[in-house]
């Protein structure tokens, strides 16, 4: 299908406990505001929770925000699930505290995206809508 | 992350400056200003140590006493905690301020599924009372004051450090502790809670109704704006935030048949320092101002201190930027200031590496020394409330009362604290003030230096040492807690588990019953999940 015929869904999801939630709104405000149908999943969900809703809104993108440090495994688990469940044509991006560091192995994991705090709204949104280019 | 628009000409001359609060600033102040905004000394300010407190809480300020510093600390195994406890307090800390990990916060044991990954990460793990023990190991009870940064189980951790404080020989009479204990600020802002909005406000009023009686130096609730502004308020709206949450706790405690004047001399405020300097000074100064207002003139509180607007007001995080890390140790300097100018009683700054990392002992101890240095080298002990008077500062403070007035109007037109959180109004409120802050950052209309100005380039790979996350402590911790479920008296657990059980359905106070279970090493999960059982957990509005 052709992408340009129609928007852009993205779930906004928060993995696991932490509850700092101001990046996952400013970003899914942000979305909104460059024309995407944006879902945001609340706080403190499982990855299953995660991949649900995913599948019920229909979305081509999950953008997870992370700040607790736990990136790393939980991009892992979170790729292995939507694996083992067949659904790996939806995109996967990442957010939060991200030290530049971890971002070459959260790429080689498959993670098509790597958003730390501070990075443009711009750029976010021109590296998701080519995502699905 | 935002400081004040600054409008220029094309010279580069600043032509208007616009506050955070929405407060205009003139180029110049004079006497007239004051009299435009009705000034009185007597009504206004006040001596020091006097109604309305606007100067400082104590008639000398830092002369009779230095502030309390208070660094955030904790991570990994109780053990690893208590040794920074006791490297800062080497260093001259005189209380603490603990960090616990997401489980406890949340109220999963560290070997409940929902825990994995996060065991010992952004705070120390606690289980059970074996763990206080080894974390307070050592530490004078009676001289050091705790701060427990925990909301939605902090009646189980107020009750595990009475239990752990007798257990060391302090009775708990002489035990000072403040659990942060705000959980309304939690559901605007920091989102560890747990249970719906009604019961855990419940909640709040048993620790504060059970300190009263029991607990005489322990404050059970620390009202914090400081997270509400960390998540996108401005400063009005943070205090109006925090003065109104303080409202809703005061109400369920007096719909208890409790008098305000018997318990609002325990609560105290947790605030944010960061952004324009001369606006966080008069928030402060209204603030103190407008707290003793709202308890003498609603509440018909009448005793001098039990009007004190007490609190620890600390650097905040979110004007500390990841690109040119160094930077933030002069911006934290200077927001240590900021709380010294306001006469705070507590304080704490975010340490320079805490845009990537849990502290390292030296950024901490840097921190720590920024504010010793304040006290005892630079002069800010020297007179109480040193701006008092200043043009300026008065007609500021005046303005930012009013703001602040306007902002608690507002919640109180949403229904009330309680009402404007069950349905998210106002969340909304401070998720798009945030939107609007991010743009501003982003298109240079809120300057931040390395960010977004004077960048060097180099900001990609800083040099800051990270703190290590040991993945071995979680698996200390389970081993440890595995243990514990097999030594202990299982039968005594279950039976106190039940007591609990019928106390919170009997809507009695859960905290004799909690300090009971704590005892016999009930762990924070099986605890924790009484209450899940009965309350059930929260469903957050959505806001989009």
């Amino acid at each position: 299908m052709n992408m340009a015929d129609r928007k852009i869904r993205i779930l906004v999801a928060k993995p696991g406990l932490d509850g700092h939630d101001r990046g996952a709104k400013i970003v899914a405000l942000a979305l909104r505001d460059a024309g995407m149908e944006v879902v945001y999943s609340g706080l403190h969900q499982t990855l299953e929770q995660i991949l649900q809703t995913a599948i019920q809104e229909a979305v081509d993108v999950i953008g997870l925000s992370i700040m607790s440090g736990a990136h790393i495994p939980i991009c892992q688990q979170l790729l292995e699930m939507m694996k083992e469940q067949g659904i790996e044509d939806i995109r996967v991006v990442v957010g939060g505290v991200i030290p530049s560091r971890d971002v070459p192995e959260l790429k080689e994991m498959g993670i098509q995206g790597v958003f730390p705090g501070g990075t443009p709204f711009d750029e976010i949104t021109k590296s998701i809508t080519s995502l699905l280019m | 992350m935002g400081v004040a628009k600054y409008i220029k000409d094309e010279k580069d001359a600043v032509k208007e400056v616009i506050y955070q609060s929405g407060i205009r600033v003139k180029p110049v102040y004079g006497p007239k200003d004051l009299a435009e905004v009705g000034f009185d000394y007597q009504s206004d300010l006040g001596d020091p140590g006097e109604y309305p407190f606007t100067r400082s809480l104590h008639p000398q300020g830092y002369r009779s006493r230095a502030w309390t510093t208070r660094q955030y600390t904790g991570f990994g195994t109780p053990a690893e905690t208590n040794k920074r406890f006791k490297y800062m307090i080497s260093h001259g800390q005189t209380g603490l301020n603990v960090a616990f990990d997401l489980p406890t916060q949340m109220g999963f044991d560290s070997d409940n599924p929902r825990a994995m990954g996060e065991v010992g990460r952004v705070g120390m793990a606690v289980d059970s009372l074996r763990d206080f023990e080894i974390a307070f190991d050592g530490i004078p009870l009676d001289r050091i004051g705790s701060g427990l940064t925990i909301n939605a189980v902090a009646t189980i951790m107020l009750a595990m450090y009475q239990a752990m404080a007798e257990k060391f020989g302090y009775p708990k009479e002489r035990i000072s502790a403040t659990p942060q204990n705000d959980i309304l600020k939690e559901m605007i802002g920091r989102g560890a809670w747990i249970f719906p909005v009604e019961p855990a406000v419940r909640l709040v009023g048993d620790t504060i109704e059970y300190a009263v009686k029991e607990l005489p130096r322990c404050n059970p609730v620390s009202i914090c704006g400081y997270h509400i502004r960390e998540s996108g308020a401005t400063p009005a709206q943070e205090i109006a935030c925090a003065l109104e949450i303080a409202r809703a706790y005061i109400e369920d405690v007096k719909a208890r048949g409790m008098e305000p004047a018997e318990f609002v001399g325990r609560f105290s405020f947790n605030l944010n320092v960061y952004g324009n300097l001369w606006e966080q000074i008069a928030k402060f100064r209204a603030a103190r101002k407008l707290w003793a207002k709202m308890l003498k003139d609603e509440f018909g509180v009448r005793e001098k201190k039990k009007l004190f607007f007490r609190g620890l007001f600390g650097g905040g995080g979110s004007g500390l930027t990841k690109q040119q890390p160094e930077n933030n140790i002069i911006r934290s300097a200077y927001y240590a200031l900021g709380a010294a100018l306001s006469g705070a009683q507590t304080t704490a700054l975010c340490s320079f590496d805490e845009a990537y990392t849990i502290p390292t002992p030296r950024a901490a101890l840097l921190s720590l020394r920024t504010l010793e240095i304040l006290m005892e080298e630079v002069g800010l002990r020297d007179t109480v409330d040193p701006l008092a008077g200043s043009y300026f500062v008065e007609t500021l403070t005046r303005q930012m009362q009013e703001k602040i007035l306007e902002e608690m109007k507002k919640i109180q037109d949403m229904g009330g604290m309680i009402h404007a959180v069950a349905t998210g109004s106002i969340q909304r409120i401070v998720a798009e003030q945030a939107y609007e802050f991010e743009r501003g950052l982003q298109t240079g209309e809120y300057i931040k230096v390395g960010l977004n100005k004077y960048t060097d380039g180099s900001e990609e790979h800083p040099e800051v040492e990270l703190h290590e996350y040991n993945e071995q402590w979680a698996k200390k911790q389970i081993d440890s807690l595995k243990e514990l479920r097999r030594i202990r008296n299982n039968t005594e657990v279950s039976q106190l588990l039940k007591q609990l059980e019928k106390d919170i359905r009997d809507e009695k106070n859960v905290m004799p019953c909690l300090v009971k279970c704590c005892r016999v090493y009930a762990t924070v999960g099986e605890m924790a999940g009484v209450f899940r059982e009965v309350f059930g957990e929260w469903d957050e509005p959505s806001i989009f």
